[in-house]
């Protein structure tokens, strides 16, 4: 019998850059397959073109034994393939019903018939453990309900291969438990499960088989059972890259002290903060831990100076903050890396140098009289910063946005540490970045620590928190707990607090 | 004094203004919230407004039937909104700059088609316009038969409009992919819709309606055209669809608070002219009608994906 799927030398190149090189491989009914890689090994492209959302330069994609129409989503979906992206494909204005409903009548009918949608929906839902109502509209429900509800749609198409990509990203550990859960009984009905994601414990629990690619090529194909985490991670990277390890640390006195802090809500989106009380000393790295939304961007930005706090008082180095803008927060020696690097961190169209020296408006060396910015002074300054980081470009003048990822950090991280700040306000500073990077971003922030700086370490990555951080703390719904030891932390109890437990006292 | 005031608002002939103000408004809102809510705002509204005025009018003029004229009217508003589909959603040009520039196309060109097919006539010429129908019964009603079911089969025909998008909105399937289309586009190209076919049809759609507008001007409302005699209702429409947070019965409610304001205006300026100038009565519908954005607005969400061009087999 042929293979539920088979790729069979998938190429596919952007532009230069080869994303996916000579590919192939099967899928059988009742198997889980990991797609294991760094972000950029090429893992999405090659879903995407299963899938139908890319073209293939080369190559072919077969579905029990009968080839795919190119480039058509709708052919993938009828040959049972489902596909739950990374970011959600939601329409947050509809019903849950609402949603499992597009692209399943033709567009044509003059009446959308829902009865018989709504059984469907239900009964899969209570079969494979993915219970919700189907009148719940999308923007009111948290992640894991949409990740359940992509799953859901999935099935309601009949799918007999899901593709999940990165689908814990967001979510609780307790989350990501159901998640593999619902998993387990589609694989006993007969499904085939690809999961992709660069989390190996996870892949170690829930996969049959773990393909791993790195720069577009398949590095090799072993079964989960056979392979060891160690093995896989040099698959992964192709050379030994080792983390930092964080050594004591002298702790010296507060460096910043949150006192009964509360906010507003400035938009839809944010969450207030509630009676906010922290000390982080020099010396000090505090990992704040929370599903996404539960109120760190806002105390990012009060620590930071972007938001003034409706209530309650900042202290830096000892003395109270008055002014709350992001000047004078920085004059006191705080540094913000932001969340959204891309977008809040650099200026895009702006050059690498100018994006370099962007901090220093104030600075009577850079800026010369009549607000003349003194280029050359600049340049060679930003080039200082850029060598001193291992900053890559191709050009100092070419546009910051064409910087990858790490070194758009990298390039961050060494503009404010230029400065030798003293408070560090670091928001999910390796999202989305590859194994050298996030090594050399957590060597940054240890070595701040080491010259007695106070560093705020947001992240939604535990391993990351667990492995830099001296102290930390839960954030959820705005609130934010006590400060833990890190050693006195175990996974199990930081995320049942990160769902909420413990929290009601408050 | 006050009591002059209030008493406008029991005078049938005010409500009958009202209901016949709104119409051209009913429909040009109707048409925006289907193109914006597809995610493609289309201030063409105003040329498409005046194209349609101008030909509903000439085919009349030159001889067609009444209802001849209002499919021609929408046939021109369709083939505009195609036009604003091509650039906008096929080649992502910008949606401010193309909507503008068909607003200044058509209304000039429609000016220009009717002095070439009317060199000579200084005064405009009229037509046989549509003429009040009434409703058996209903328009034997004490004051609500004067004020509601004699008018026109046009302005039945507007107000009709109504249940024609909710039903097409919130009950169709193709209505569902619009909604998905403004919101979040990919969620259509997961499912293996054409987004980019999707939205242009609801913008041929909305322009069609856009048109009819216009079209209710010439046909309905007078019984000529002229330059310029869609003066702005293309715009109000366009924040009408904010005050009715995009959705087809409150438009129905911003169209007739807006077409009330005004009918009210004119009855003001006659009781106070006197003491109060004229100008400030002519004001007050504007006026009000930002206060009663500023209130709407504050609760709205916008179709996320409005503004956005949408590319296939792009990285995203």
């Amino acid at each position: 019998m042929a293979p539920l799927l088979e790729v069979l030398k998938i190429r596919k190149s952007f532009g230069s850059l080869v994303a996916n090189r000579d590919i192939s491989f099967n899928v059988d009914s009742g198997e889980v397959l990991a797609i294991l890689g760094e972000n950029g090994a090429g893992k999405t492209t090659l879903m995407n073109i299963i899938f139908g959302h890319y073209l293939a330069d080369e190559g072919v994609v077969k579905c029990a034994g009968r080839e795919l129409r190119r480039g058509d989503p709708r052919a993938a979906i009828e040959a049972g393939i489902g596909m739950v992206h990374q970011h959600f494909t939601l329409a947050d204005n509809l019903t849950v019903l609402e949603n499992t409903l597009i692209g399943t009548q033709s567009l044509w009918k003059p009446m959308l018939s829902t009865a018989e949608a709504r059984q469907k929906l239900v009964a899969l839902a209570v079969q494979f453990g993915l219970e919700m109502n189907p009148d719940a509209y999308v923007h009111q429900m948290s992640v894991g309900e949409k990740q359940r509800l992509e799953i859901l749609k999935t099935l309601i198409n009949d799918c007999r291969l899901l593709i999940l990509d990165e689908p814990t990203a967001s979510l609780t550990p307790q989350e990501s438990d159901g998640l593999f859960g619902s998993i387990r009984k589609m694989v006993s009905s007969g499904l085939g499960v690809i999961i992709i994601s660069h989390k190996l414990n996870e892949i170690m629990r829930i996969s049959d088989r773990i393909i791993v690619l790195r720069a577009g090529e398949t590095v090799g194909t072993v079964r989960t059972a056979d392979a060891s985490k160690r093995q896989l991670g040099e698959m992964i990277v192709g050379q030994k890259i080792t983390r930092p390890e964080r050594r004591s640390s002298r702790m010296f006195h507060p460096k910043i002290k949150l006192e009964n802090i509360c906010t507003r809500k400035t938009n839809l989106q944010a969450t207030s903060l509630k009676n906010i009380d922290l000390t982080v000393r020099g010396g000090e790295i505090m990992g704040v831990v929370g599903v996404a939304g539960n109120g760190q961007r806002s105390l990012a930005e009060v620590m930071s100076g972007h938001s003034k706090p409706t209530s309650g008082n900042v202290t830096i180095k000892g003395i109270r903050a008055f002014e709350h803008t992001p000047m004078s927060f920085m004059e006191a020696g705080v540094a913000y890396i932001p969340e959204d690097r891309n977008n809040d961190g650099i200026v895009g169209d702006m050059s690498v140098w100018e994006n370099a020296v962007l901090t220093e408006t104030q600075n009577a060396h850079l800026i010369g009289k009549m607000a003349m910015v003194k280029t050359s002074q600049c340049r060679s300054s930003a080039e200082k910063i850029c060598s001193a980081n291992d900053v890559r470009f191709q050009s100092i003048n070419q546009p910051a946005r064409l910087l990858s990822g790490g070194n758009i950090q990298k390039l961050l991280i060494g503009r404010w540490f230029a400065r030798s700040p003293e408070i560090i306000v670091a928001c999910q500073p390796s999202r989305g970045l590859d194994e050298g990077a996030i090594s050399a971003i957590h060597r940054s922030l240890l070595a701040a620590r080491g010259g007695g700086a106070a560093v705020i370490l947001i992240s939604e990555d535990l391993d990351e928190i667990l492995a830099l951080s001296d102290s930390i703390i839960v954030m959820y719904d705005g609130y934010a707990s006590e400060p833990f030891e890190n050693r006195n932390v175990d996974i199990a109890s930081l995320g049942m607090m990160m769902a909420g437990d413990g929290f009601n006292a408050v | 004094m006050i009591f002059d005031f209030l008493e406008v608002l029991v005078n049938a002939g005010f409500w009958a203004a009202t209901i016949r103000i709104a119409c051209p408004l009913l429909l040009a809102t109707l048409g925006e919230l289907v193109c914006e809510r597809a995610g493609v705002l289309n201030l063409g509204i105003e040329g498409i407004m005046s194209i349609g005025a101008m030909v509903g009018w000439t085919a009349v003029y030159m001889g067609a039937d009444l209802s001849t004229g209002i499919l021609a009217a929408a046939l021109v508003g369709a083939a505009f909104g195609l036009v604003h589909a091509g650039f906008t959603v096929y080649l992502g040009a910008s949606q401010h700059v193309t909507g503008i520039g068909i607003t200044l196309f058509a209304s000039s060109m429609g000016y220009f088609a009717f002095r070439l097919l009317l060199p000579s006539s200084t005064t405009p010429p009229k037509i046989i316009a549509f003429q009040p129908l009434d409703i058996p019964i209903f328009s034997e009603l004490p004051f609500l038969g004067e004020a509601f079911f004699q008018h026109t089969a046009f302005t039945y025909l507007a107000f009709l409009a109504v249940p024609f998008v909710l039903w097409l909105m919130n009950r169709t399937p193709f209505g569902l992919a619009v909604k998905v289309a403004g919101e979040n586009p990919m969620a259509l190209e997961a499912q293996g819709i054409d987004v980019l076919g999707v939205r242009t049809l609801a913008v041929i759609i909305g322009s069609a309606l856009m048109a009819l507008g216009g079209a209710y001007l010439t046909m309905s409302a007078f019984d000529a055209f002229y330059f310029g005699m869609v003066n702005g209702r293309g715009w109000i429409a366009v924040a009408l669809v904010i005050f009715a947070s995009w959705r087809p019965s409150k438009a129905l409610l911003g169209a007739l608070l807006f077409a009330g304001l005004d009918a009210y205006q004119v009855r003001a300026q006659q009781l106070a002219g006197a003491v109060i100038p004229y100008q400030f009565f002519l004001m007050l519908p504007y006026l009000l009608s930002i206060v009663a954005m500023v209130v709407a607005a504050k609760s709205t969400r916008y179709p996320k994906a409005l503004l956005t061009p949408f590319r296939r087999g792009e990285r995203h």
